[in-house]
């Protein structure tokens, strides 16, 4: 594949093919994948989940489940084949031939043992840990750029942040410098801005090693950012791959076109906008539907022996949402931004200011009035595998609503759930299955067919597609869009994702430690942003200037 | 090396220069695979085939498959139908007893042969089954109500009332379950009212905790969950939501440790009736047998065997037939997709 004839590949997989047996039978889990990787060159494979692009990475260091095996095909590392070889063969591999920092930053250190000793366990495992491990564990902590390393060695994994675990977890990856690592999604579970520096550092460090990453994304922005080389992949098929630069700007497989135009990254780059719902001159004369002015909340944190601490989550928090159009609520976690969404959904009492929604102070609603208003605002949660009660049919989920407010008899019920269905456009035949048996998207529509049930004037959408893969929240965000359209909703868009704003919403608040730093539109915010933070997290979106 | 490496990210360098992306020094070829080799589907299409299936129904389609469910489940319908219908199993009174029969071996019609009293060991253990597995039924029931009301409450609630019922279960926790049944059996009021309903009730006390201890941890998991959040911005009443959405979520771990414990108790009330403080002495029961054949061990092991036997295998099958369930409702096992 190289016509630069004289470096040979790294890795390079020919044809594989990687079968899981499941109880239903053999499932194809990837099929005739090729990829090579040169020496200190990244690679990014990039695809939805369920693409296959995990399982090519864990199949080239051994790591497959054991239902998994390579089928056919050649996994070649520096000219051997180790498709087939043996357990002892690759634990010489791991750690000093083949690294991996793995994604999820929070459960993948052992909570019962210090930073330092896990690292530690690397670098004797490949016997590197040398006459003073104790100072080599600190450079390796130094080097993956945590600062005090001699500190933060004696210390636990609860003690760190998720940025500094997942620095710790690149230290580990990296000590026995190795010749390539493997990063699955390492960022996914991270803020935008430590997404950032965590990449960065990796960048710098893997160049210095020559090491070459095989970096696993789901956000086609980011790779071709990050990466010389792209790898698409869809239902266990490499459908495209190329120079990063040339398959972003010239994509020729249709799912790669699908891919670039849904990655709100990418979108927001391009500057793509929703339509508003509204005349921009009406809304801007009509009265606010939701006004909240100077909302705070303080939380009682115990601390043990009856005393307390204050933790102020949201500090004087003031803005309104006009009738019809959308506002997003953006910050990094713990900005306090879900506080505000409970609030307003009167899950959460204030400690002090007001929430006013139609002219009503939501805070002193009496039960029957309380009961009316959670008639007219109704939330949408993140995690689509959370939101609906597995125990509950599609049709009993979505019917909930009206039989607790006495809507309808039976007959009519049905009838408005399959109405429903089609307006998130799912079959009606769905209402007969179980939450269990849907995709994550597919649930995040269902909890919106729920929401809309009671014909609200207000849907509160609390990181409503922060789970979803790139397609499917673009699907999920078109069809909120339409929806306001059609029945002039308002929403309460709550995310901690700058790029899908520019997708939905109209305005924007951003929001830090629990202070509104800016607001405005989504253009001012966009083209024109005013605080330092603001114009941090706009830069920290993958993909900047790619396009 | 991609030329932007090796600059440094805090040099201050506009940002759009540092993230232009990467160009390789190697030719890369722009491979395209054929469309028709991997076709385009819709996005996140609902599939239609196939018969949907609740929780409890795939819990029950794993577990129909499973040898380990369908011996125990065998032998508990056995057990059951010799509890409701001993005249099937023997046509021989239990309560005839001949004392010349006295420690006699099997003969035909009596294939486990006669205890010290010249009664037919195998028509008392078949008549003993109903007393033992009535104790096993009920304790349960009595045991989930309680403690899983209880439970619930503490776990939904929290608070003080949390507090106070975590301490009153711990009190009873405290107190090993035979210890304090043999407290409470002594009782003038149990003391002089023994019958199947004073085990029963006595058993009740001591156990209702672990299932309340159960209950409460599943209650906490699943009171946060989003769909209970939901439920209450739909308009449901923190009550209601607690009997709609949140125990119908908690059930499955309650149900694997009410079907395990039933064995326990069919234990526990065998050791009781052993001491001499559990069933009345006119009631059949296997605890009973083991205890009168305990006098007669060397002469006739035999004796205490057979009611052992009995007692052993259906609390194995309980035992056996929670594992099974455990396994079927085993959240880790079926993570949805």
């Amino acid at each position: 594949m190289v016509q630069n004839s004289e470096p040979k590949p790294l890795l390079e997989i020919k044809d594989l093919a990687i079968t899981f047996s499941t109880p239903d039978g053999p499932v194809n889990a990837v099929r005739n994948a090729n990829l090579t990787v040169m020496p200190g060159e990244t690679v990014a494979i990039v695809g939805e989940s369920g693409s296959g692009k995990s399982t090519t990475a864990l199949a080239a260091i051994g790591l497959l489940p054991s239902n998994g095996e390579v089928s056919a095909g050649q996994i070649l590392f520096d000219g051997e084949d180790i498709s087939k070889a043996s357990e002892k063969r690759f634990v010489e591999l791991r750690g000093n031939h083949i690294g991996m920092v793995p994604q999820d930053p929070m459960s993948n250190l052992n909570p019962v043992w210090k930073i330092g000793f896990q690292v530690k366990e690397t670098l004797k495992a490949n016997g590197l840990a040398g006459s003073n491990p104790k100072q080599r564990v600190a450079q390796v902590l130094a080097d993956a750029g945590l600062p005090d390393p001699e500190t933060r060695m004696n210390q636990y994994p609860h003690e760190f942040s998720g940025g500094m675990r997942q620095r710790a977890l690149i230290a580990i990856g990296l000590a026995c410098r190795p010749r390539l690592l493997i990063a699955d999604e390492p960022t996914s579970a991270l803020d935008v801005t430590v997404q950032q520096q965590i990449l960065d550092h990796l960048d710098t460090m893997t160049s210095e090693l020559g090491t070459a990453v095989l970096l696993i994304t789901h956000d086609l922005g980011l790779a071709a950012e990050r990466a010389e080389k792209v790898i698409v992949m869809y239902k266990g098929q490499v459908v495209e791959s190329g120079p990063a630069l040339e398959l972003l700007r010239n994509p020729q497989h249709p799912y790669t076109k699908r891919l670039i135009n849904s990655a709100p990254s990418l979108a927001a780059q391009r500057g793509d906008k929703h339509e508003m719902a509204v005349d921009e001159v009406v809304a801007e004369k009509s009265e606010p539907l939701l006004k909240i002015s100077n909302l705070t909340k303080v939380f009682d944190i115990r601390k043990g022996f009856g005393r307390k601490e204050k933790f102020t989550a949201v500090d004087k928090v003031s803005f309104e949402i006009p009738k019809g159009t959308t506002t997003a609520v953006v910050g990094e976690s713990g900005s306090g931004k879900s506080t505000i969404a409970q609030m307003v959904l009167n899950l959460l009492d204030a400690t002090s200011g007001d929430i006013v929604f139609d002219g009503q102070a939501i805070g002193k609603l009496s039960e029957r009035e309380l009961f009316k208003y959670r008639r007219r605002v109704q939330p949408i949660f993140q995690d689509p595998y959370g939101s609906l009660d597995p125990m509950y049919s599609i049709y009993r989920t979505i019917e909930e609503p009206l039989r607790i407010h006495g809507i309808g008899n039976q007959a009519s019920r049905e009838k408005k759930v399959k109405e429903l269905l089609g307006q998130v456009s799912m079959p009606a035949s769905t209402m007969h299955r179980f939450p269990n048996e849907l995709s994550g998207g597919q649930r995040q529509r269902i909890a919106i067919a729920r929401a809309l049930a009671l014909q609200p004037e207000m849907i509160v959408c609390d990181e409503a597609v922060s789970a979803l893969d790139v397609l499917v929240q673009a699907q999920v965000l078109e069809l909120l869009d339409e929806l306001q359209r059609e029945l002039g909703l308002t929403y309460l868009f709550i995310t901690h994702d700058l790029a899908v704003v520019r997708q939905i919403a109209d305005n924007v608040c951003v929001m830090e430690h629990g202070k509104l730093v800016e607001q405005g539109t989504v253009d001012e915010i966009f083209e024109n942003a005013k605080s330092d933070y603001t114009r941090n997290l706009l830069s920290a979106i993958p993909g900047a200037s790619l396009i | 090396m991609p030329e932007n490496q090796n600059q440094n990210p805090e040099a201050g360098l506009p940002i759009s220069k540092i993230r232009a992306g990467k160009v390789s020094k190697y030719t890369i070829p722009h491979f395209v695979a054929p469309l028709d080799e991997t076709p385009l589907q819709g996005v996140d299409a609902v599939k239609e085939t196939g018969k949907p299936l609740s929780m409890w129904a795939e819990a029950w389609r794993s577990l129909r498959k499973r040898p380990l469910f369908i011996i125990s489940a065998l032998l508990i319908i056995l057990v059951i139908a010799i509890a409701t219908i001993p005249g099937l199993f023997t046509s021989v009174d239990p309560t005839s007893c001949y004392l010349e029969f006295s420690n006699e071996g099997p003969s035909s019609g009596h294939p486990m042969g006669y205890n010290f009293q010249g009664c037919d060991v195998y028509a008392r253990a078949i008549h003993g089954t109903r007393a033992s597995l009535m104790v096993g039924i009920f304790t349960t029931i009595f045991v989930v109500l309680i403690g899983g009301t209880i439970g619930a409450l503490a776990g939904f609630y929290g608070g003080w009332l949390d507090t106070i019922l975590a301490r009153l279960g711990d009190i009873f926790f405290a107190l090993p379950m035979v210890l304090g049944a043999i407290i409470v059996m002594q009782l003038p009021a149990f003391r002089d009212n023994k019958s199947v309903w004073t085990v029963i009730v006595t058993l009740a006390i001591f156990g209702w905790p672990q299932v309340a201890r159960i209950t409460r941890g599943a209650v906490l998991e699943a009171r946060d969950a989003d769909f209970v959040k939901a439920s209450r911005a739909l308009g449901l009443s923190r009550g209601k939501s607690l009997l709609k959405h949140v125990i119908p979520n908690a059930m499955a771990p309650v149900i694997v440790v009410a079907t395990v414990n039933l064995g326990v108790y069919i234990v526990a009330e065998a050791t009781l009736s052993f001491l001499g403080l559990g069933l009345p002495f006119e009631v059949m029961s296997w605890g009973n047998d083991i205890s009168s054949a305990q006098s007669q061990l060397r002469n006739n092991p035999m004796m205490l065997m057979w009611p052992a036997l009995f007692l052993s295998v259906t609390v194995l099958s309980f035992i056996m037939l929670g594992d099974a369930v455990r396994d079927a409702l085993d959240p880790k096992s079926r993570k949805g997709n």
